[in-house]
């Protein structure tokens, strides 16, 4: 009985946990349909005044692409550079492989005012800081650890001798690369792409140290935060909201499509999400 | 063949070791360099002076931005642990594995939404004619001011590193071995016996772990004391901002990064030791 109740308790618990997490995000998307300028109880009815606003702005709109054209690159690199590094941290026993690996994984934990500042300064010596390549390169630096952790949990569940059954059948150590372990990561590549993405479209405080008048979009929205209330905030939360989730989705039905082709060739598919659970564990 | 795995190596070793290097490194050690520089008609100028240290550690109103930094964060490292270890006991041992999946998945929401747009969302719920006082004020309790306070600043705090730590605290009780669980039932141990002296012990990594991220996360935010916090008085992220901002004090601002990053580091070297050092 006293277990029951305990047990009872604890999901109750829970739920109120996952309450307090996904509340602000909720309440950010009634918000951004509420007509009320400030953002308070009762509502005052409905409309689309907040998402018109920001889609006409055009400082927004100009965010808007240059977040584009800055994540796809920073997905790019990232993923490509992150998938070496886990491969070398996957294959090879070198001196000072915990100090290569510390390195790479270690940009997450350094907080992202001092990167920023870092940054800052250090771009401005070789004249970017202020170009749209700072934000591009400081974005890369923090998202690589992300592709890597996810490639190399990737990696740990490859057969060794898969690569070894290549290289008897006389493939070079290139040709086993691309035509044996590319494609048993492919998956995770798909969900490291997304992820890093993600990680550049969402950093701002890096971003607004090294952009200069090239503001990004949550460089824009802080810039908005600085200023009064604005419900333009939520309208464009909730749009990027949108769109992440959506491209997750897409990124997961691709994976889906995948493990079906290769659910007879025995692989242990690994699900997008369980990559992130374990990549948030695992990164930091 | 040691020659041949080497001269394989390269090519996939130095795009990112080279990366990491020029743009993670390098910047980090250069603002130790410019933390001796000074500054000249508000141009950066190659010096080698310690006017800036100086000038940051005798000052008291650094000291207590520093005290004030490292409190909140230990208090955010406390409160979100304590917060989610019942949530997480409770999806690591009272759910199906099915449950957890979905429960972690729900874990990771958050990381794709703009933690700018989470914050601005509290301010809503915090401010004083916002919803929690409306919901205080329906069943008759006074509203409570709780909006630029310390107090928002943790609601901040605990919003950013609570999935991270429940997600850490979930997978670090999971692997408990059961078998223990039960071993303490059936030597007659209760409930309570049980969770501090076999799962505790047990699940202490992950316990400190999950306490250090929340630790550094909240000790390098600058958008929650900011904006939940009131800025006042303000974190060493803030003076960090203003100095760079407003008052274009490079060399100082990096002063105050370097101390700041050698306060994780020692914090981290002691968390760790916490977590694994002392285990037999």
């Amino acid at each position: 009985m006293m277990l029951r109740l305990g047990r009872w308790f604890g999901w109750a618990y829970t739920g109120y946990t996952f309450l307090f997490i996904l509340a602000p995000i909720a309440a950010s998307l009634v918000f951004s349909f509420n007509a009320d300028r400030f953002p308070s109880l009762p509502l005052k009815g409905f409309t689309m005044e907040w998402y018109g606003g920001t889609f006409t702005d055009p400082l927004v709109i100009e965010a808007f692409q240059r977040s584009v054209m800055v994540s796809i690159p920073v997905a790019l690199l990232s993923t490509i550079l992150g998938f070496c590094a886990a491969y070398c941290d996957f294959r090879f026993d070198f001196r000072g492989k915990s100090l290569f690996s510390l390195l790479m994984l270690l940009p997450p934990t350094i907080p992202s005012v001092i990167m920023g500042l870092g940054m800052l300064s250090y771009l401005s010596r070789m004249s970017l800081a202020g170009e749209v390549w700072a934000v591009l390169i400081s974005h890369v630096v923090i998202a690589l650890p992300f592709a890597m952790a996810m490639i190399r949990l990737r990696l740990a569940q490859m057969d060794s001798a898969l690569e070894e059954a290549s290289w008897n059948l006389r493939a070079s150590p290139a040709q086993t690369l691309w035509h044996v372990v590319l494609p048993f990561c492919k998956q995770s590549l798909v969900a490291a792409f997304l992820i890093t993405a993600a990680v550049s479209f969402d950093e701002f405080a890096v971003a607004w140290f090294v952009s200069g008048l090239n503001e990004t979009v949550p460089v824009r929205v802080l810039v908005f935060l600085q200023g009064q209330v604005s419900p333009v905030i939520n309208a464009i939360g909730t749009a990027v909201f949108t769109s992440s989730i959506l491209l997750v989705a897409v990124g997961m039905a691709f994976s889906g499509m995948g493990k079906a082709k290769r659910a007879a060739a025995d692989t242990p598919a690994q699900p997008p999400c369980g990559v992130l659970v374990s990549n948030n564990g695992l990164s930091l | 063949m040691s020659s041949n795995t080497s001269r394989r190596r390269w090519p996939l070793l130095l795009p990112p070791l080279l990366w990491q290097l020029t743009f993670f490194l390098l910047p980090l050690l250069f603002l130790f360099v410019i933390s001796f520089w000074s500054v000249v008609n508000f141009r950066l100028e190659p010096d080698m002076t310690l006017k800036n240290w100086d000038f940051m550690l005798s000052r008291s109103s650094f000291w207590s931005a520093y005290g004030h930094t490292w409190a909140l964060a230990l208090g955010a490292a406390v409160v979100t642990t304590c917060c989610s270890f019942p949530a997480a006991c409770s999806l690591a041992f009272t759910v199906s594995e099915r449950t957890r999946k979905l429960a972690l998945m729900f874990l990771v929401v958050p990381f794709f939404t703009s933690y700018l747009v989470r914050v601005y969302s509290w301010q809503a719920f915090l401010s004083d004619n916002g919803i929690v006082n409306a919901l205080l004020s329906l069943v008759g309790l006074d509203g409570l001011p709780m909006l630029n306070s310390d107090f928002g600043s943790l609601v901040g705090y605990v919003t950013l590193a609570l999935p991270l730590v429940t997600l850490v605290q979930t997978m670090g009780l999971a692997q408990i071995d059961r078998n223990l669980i039960e071993a303490a039932h059936n030597l007659r141990a209760g409930p309570v016996r049980t969770l501090f002296e076999v799962i505790m012990p047990l699940a202490k990594p992950s316990l400190v772990v999950g306490a250090l991220f929340a630790f550094i996360l909240a000790f390098g935010d600058f958008v929650a004391p900011t904006y939940l916090g009131g800025g006042a008085p303000p974190t060493l992220s803030n003076l960090i901002i203003d100095t760079t901002k407003s008052g274009q004090q490079w060399p100082r601002a990096a002063v105050v990064a370097i101390v700041m990053i050698l306060t994780l580091v020692v914090t981290s070297l002691a968390a760790v030791r916490l977590a694994y050092g002392r285990r037999k």
